[in-house]
């Protein structure tokens, strides 16, 4: 039904080890790599077609491909603060296959000739940090790692940082921020990293699972890679399926499997007895979708004409036990404290959205409250520096438009019980 | 969690930490970066914030958390010390301090115990409500616990869950919360069974369930 290609053999027991890792072949891709040339390299990362793994699915290789050549600093940065709700994945990847991240990162820094690369990886992972450091250090020791990797004429320093926990230095640019050690805030765009990075240097920065594909790209040649999947959303994917579905957890798909047969064989689908209410396709960041839309393909394309995002590849399935006015509260909340607050209308819209949400909750909310709020999700979408805003409203606005009927139910049993409270307290 | 006045922490030049709920005395010149020469930093700290990194700033982050498992929490003492061998003012490192959720700003012994309850949507789904309740209850206002309700911690596999001092363990019920505090308190490791990192890949279980 499907082949692994990230996931293959991995809770093989001492795969997070040099020697683990060697032993199902590991490090064989690397010396081929460094054989070619780096635009050769770069090339086949671009008609490999690979789509960045952590949400925006931008190609890789073109992206890689921004980079200025010449003779400078340039930087690799892997964007490990996986803090999007519902998404595991690269803990997953991280904790039990850390070198083919670092395999992966070897290659990618060789493309685009950068010469210091860190790994970002979020605070909270703290068990995770420790096997990456054990990994890095055993591949510095192998020569990996270090000056002339593999007797090449390639250098390479690779740094694990950690952050302290905050959801916007998941963003490119906040992350950038974060590792020079500031308060985590975007940055205006462009310049973009790829010219202007981490200080202020050309960076490159991918996904953990985007950078732990790419030694399978160059081992098998875009050729073959092209051929899993399909049209523009090649390979496979690891998506992490939760909520109310009875086998959560990372599946490997090929990209294009239908939703239904992700969400409700291999993850078991709701509790006995429970119909799919909601499922959000890409994490809490994307507009839901409904039981209507399962038979859907997975995949970048389809997603999208379906009005929503494949994003991180993280599915969270709502079950019909579940009031959408709650799901919308814990969303508006979440991004109301993630929210920097350098941009007014994320700082001021989060806070405004939830209110008004709370006032619904309350029974104090009329139906035209239900407009005003749809209005300040449009208000959001776009205005800001980073994604962040954008990411509540687009969620927010979806289940307004979907599950209208349900919210202004709400409003009136919340509005009813509320009188009769200040009758019975009146008398 | 504000402290009362007479227990608020000042840096030694009589200024107070930003970002606590109190007003900021204005009448005081802003901190300066500390002087090593007046400024003790013990010498396993100061190891450590300059081991890493090529720019120094980039050091403010593993800093800051070495500085907290050191006096608990990020006390004016430990920005001090931080900013001293950084170079930097201790209020840079406050506005820095303030951003991250797992940077403390409120005072904490040493030996404080994190326990984040993720109550973010799909461990909400759950019944993370009710067991980050019953951690609060089963901590009570043991000062040596911060017990806290974190945004999702990215292990929804193992819902409702929660990370004791960096540790994934989960499903949990709230039935669970006395136990864990209890090996907390008597330095075991917490639930065992149930740790993430012991846990196969549902991947793998589909594959061997022949669902795959």
């Amino acid at each position: 039904m499907s082949s692994d290609l990230l996931f293959e053999g991995i809770d093989e027991p001492g795969l997070a080890t040099l020697e683990g890792y060697r032993h199902r072949g590991g490090y064989e891709t690397l010396p081929k790599a460094l054989r070619m040339r780096r635009d050769e390299v770069l090339n086949e990362l671009i008609e490999s077609e690979l789509r960045g793994r952590g949400g925006a699915g931008f190609s890789m290789g073109k992206k890689a491909s921004f980079l200025p050549k010449g003779d400078m600093d340039k930087y690799l940065v892997c964007n490990a603060d996986e803090s999007e709700p519902g998404a595991f994945k690269d803990r997953e990847l991280m904790q039990k296959n850390p070198h083919q991240l670092i395999e992966g990162l070897i290659i990618a820094a060789y493309a685009t000739a950068a010469t210091r690369a860190f790994i970002f990886i979020r605070g909270e992972y703290a068990y995770v940090a420790d096997i990456l450091e054990r990994a890095v250090a055993e591949a510095k020791e192998a020569g990996y790692l270090g000056e002339r990797v593999l007797n090449s004429d390639h250098n390479l320093i690779l740094w694990v940082h950690r952050g302290a926990g905050a959801y916007i230095c998941g963003e490119e640019t906040a992350l950038l921020d974060a590792l020079e050690g500031k308060r985590g805030n975007p940055r205006l765009k462009p310049p973009f990293p790829a010219n202007q990075g981490l200080y202020q240097g050309p960076t490159l920065i991918n996904n953990v699972e985007t950078l732990s594909t790419v030694p399978h790209i160059i081992s098998m040649g875009a050729e073959e890679y092209v051929k899993l999947g399909v049209p523009n959303s090649t390979g496979t994917k690891i998506v992490s399926v939760s909520g109310n579905v009875q086998r959560p957890g990372n599946y490997e798909i090929e990209l294009g499997i239908s939703s239904r047969e992700l969400i409700c064989d291999l993850a078991g689908g709701p509790p006995a007895g429970r119909e799919i209410k909601l499922w959000f396709p890409g994490g809490s960041s994307s507009p839901v979708l409904t039981a209507d839309d399962l038979d859907l393909p997975y995949d970048f394309d389809s997603m999208a004409k379906a009005g929503s995002m494949l994003g991180s590849g993280t599915i969270i399935v709502v079950d019909d036990s579940n009031d959408v006015l709650d799901v919308a509260l814990k969303v508006a909340k979440f991004y109301r404290h993630e929210s920097c607050g350098k941009c007014t209308p994320c700082r001021e819209g989060t806070n405004w959205t939830v209110k008004m949400l709370e006032r619904i909750q309350r029974g104090e909310a009329t139906p035209m409250d239900l407009d005003i709020m749809a209005s300040v999700q449009e208000r959001i979408i776009g205005h800001c520096l980073c994604v962040l805003g954008d990411s509540m409203a687009m969620p927010i606005g979806s289940m307004i438009a979907k599950f209208r009927g349900e919210f202004e139910a709400h409003m009136e049993s919340a509005r009813d019980e509320g009188d009769r409270a200040a009758i019975e307290a009146a008398a | 969690m504000t402290p009362p006045p007479e227990r608020i922490a000042r840096f030694s030049h009589g200024s107070r930490v930003p970002g606590w709920d109190e007003a900021v005395d204005l009448e005081l010149d802003p901190a300066e970066v500390p002087d090593p020469a007046t400024t003790e930093v013990p010498a396993d700290l100061r190891q450590e914030i300059m081991s890493r990194y090529p720019e120094r700033h980039s050091a403010a982050l593993p800093a800051l958390t070495a500085a907290q498992r050191r006096y608990g929490w990020c006390s004016p003492e430990a920005l001090e010390q931080v900013a001293c061998v950084m170079r930097v003012t201790p209020a840079y490192l406050a506005a820095v301090a303030t951003f991250y959720d797992m940077l403390r700003v409120d005072p904490a012994p040493v030996d404080t115990h994190a326990i984040y309850v993720c109550t973010n949507i799909s461990c909400s789904l759950n019944g993370a409500d009710a067991l980050f309740d019953a951690m609060r209850a089963a901590a009570g206002d043991d000062e040596h616990f911060d017990v806290r309700a974190f945004e999702c911690l990215g292990a929804c596999d193992i819902a409702p869950m929660a990370s004791v001092d960096g540790t994934y363990v989960g499903p949990l019920a709230p039935a669970d919360c006395v136990r864990i505090v209890g090996q907390c308190r008597a330095g075991e490791e917490v639930l065992p069974e149930r740790q993430l990192a012991r846990r196969k890949a549902a991947d793998t279980l589909a594959r061997e369930a022949g669902l795959k």
